[in-house]
């Protein structure tokens, strides 16, 4: 009988293709956006930073951050599914992968945004649901919340052109 | 800002810290319309094979553009997004500057309805277009030159003590 493989190097593998997958997306980092990974569970983190009021007044997060911050949690979920059926497979070569560069990410067709209440000036989180997903169209709804889960700040659904698959030659490791 | 002065609006668009971070600008203003821009920067790609800003960017200009022109009315100031839709025509060129202009279509008491379209240097081909609805009536806005001022003043004073 096999051996199973040791937990770290699972984890490590799964952290190594989140990391690949989030690093080519420059705006995620302007905002300060990270991933935290539970399985193949993905909580997107919003740390607070001064850049990201919109309102001085209140002072509340700019709509825009709040948008770009759930259309990332979105389009992440989505790449990150597709991808983690490619890294649970026997077949999946984790060197070959990251020589293959940056995973192609789903085009945002359209997406609609509604502010529940005002976003505080603390760290945001937001977690993404892909309800239905075929080979050509996903649609992903979003919600992002503060101090409570069950008291969502904005929420988001969109549509999404999933990345075509690559032929043999451009094929990036499975 | 029923005295509406395009120096105002950037003025305004300056306190705002997100706005500011992203390089907005007001390029025209009427009531209940408004023109912004936004540079091009390699900080806002979202994929970094193509160097296409991220629909989050235009989004916020989308945002900006639209709950500015609310502003802009006699009763818009302080207003606030209720929900906003975006629809993505095409990718925004690499390196080009996008420009948004929004109108304000109809407004009743409680709520002002807005849309905009968003273009780059091909004027006749749009990136982006979005509806949104905003909160309206909460607020009157500045009227004269002094009332502006001191709108302004205690925006600025309240930005020194969030550390801007």
């Amino acid at each position: 009988m096999k051996t199973p493989e040791p937990v770290q190097v699972i984890k490590e593998r799964r952290d190594t293709a989140l990391h690949r997958l989030v690093d080519g997306i420059s705006f995620a980092r302007f905002l300060g956006i990270r991933f935290d990974r539970r399985g193949d569970e993905l909580t997107a983190v919003l740390p607070f930073d001064p850049k990201l009021i919109g309102n001085p007044m209140l002072p509340a997060l700019h709509g825009g951050a709040t948008a770009g911050f759930l259309e990332m949690a979105a389009v992440v979920q989505l790449a990150w599914q597709e991808l983690w059926s490619q890294i649970e497979g026997s077949q999946f070569d984790i060197e070959r992968f990251i020589e293959g560069g940056v995973p192609r990410l789903p085009k945002t067709i359209d997406f609609s945004v509604d502010y529940l209440r005002a976003g505080l000036p603390r760290d945001a989180y937001a977690r993404a649901r892909v309800n239905r997903s075929g080979r050509r169209y996903a649609s992903v709804h979003v919600e992002a919340w503060q101090d409570n889960v069950n008291r969502p700040f904005a929420q988001a659904t969109g549509h999404f052109l999933m990345p075509q698959p690559r032929t043999d030659d451009d094929a990036n490791g499975g | 800002m029923s005295e509406l002065n395009l120096e105002w609006v950037q003025s305004f668009i300056d306190a705002l810290p997100y706005s500011k971070a992203l390089g907005m600008r007001a390029e025209s203003v009427s009531e209940g319309r408004l023109t912004m821009s936004m540079p091009y920067d390699t900080e806002l790609i979202g994929d970094v094979q193509t160097g296409v800003l991220h629909g989050g960017a235009i989004s916020a200009l989308m945002d900006s553009t639209c709950g500015t022109a609310v502003m802009s009315l006699p009763e818009g100031f302080g207003t606030a997004t209720l929900d906003l839709r975006i629809d993505y025509m095409r990718a925004a060129t690499p390196g080009q500057r996008v420009w948004a202009e929004a109108e304000c279509y109809h407004i009743t008491r409680a709520v002002a309805f807005a849309r905009a379209t968003a273009w780059d240097d091909d004027r006749e081909n749009p990136v982006a277009t979005a509806t949104g609805a905003f909160t309206y009536g909460h607020m009157a806005a500045p009227k004269t030159p002094e009332q502006m001022e001191a709108a302004m003043q205690a925006l600025a004073a309240r930005q020194k003590e969030l550390g801007q």
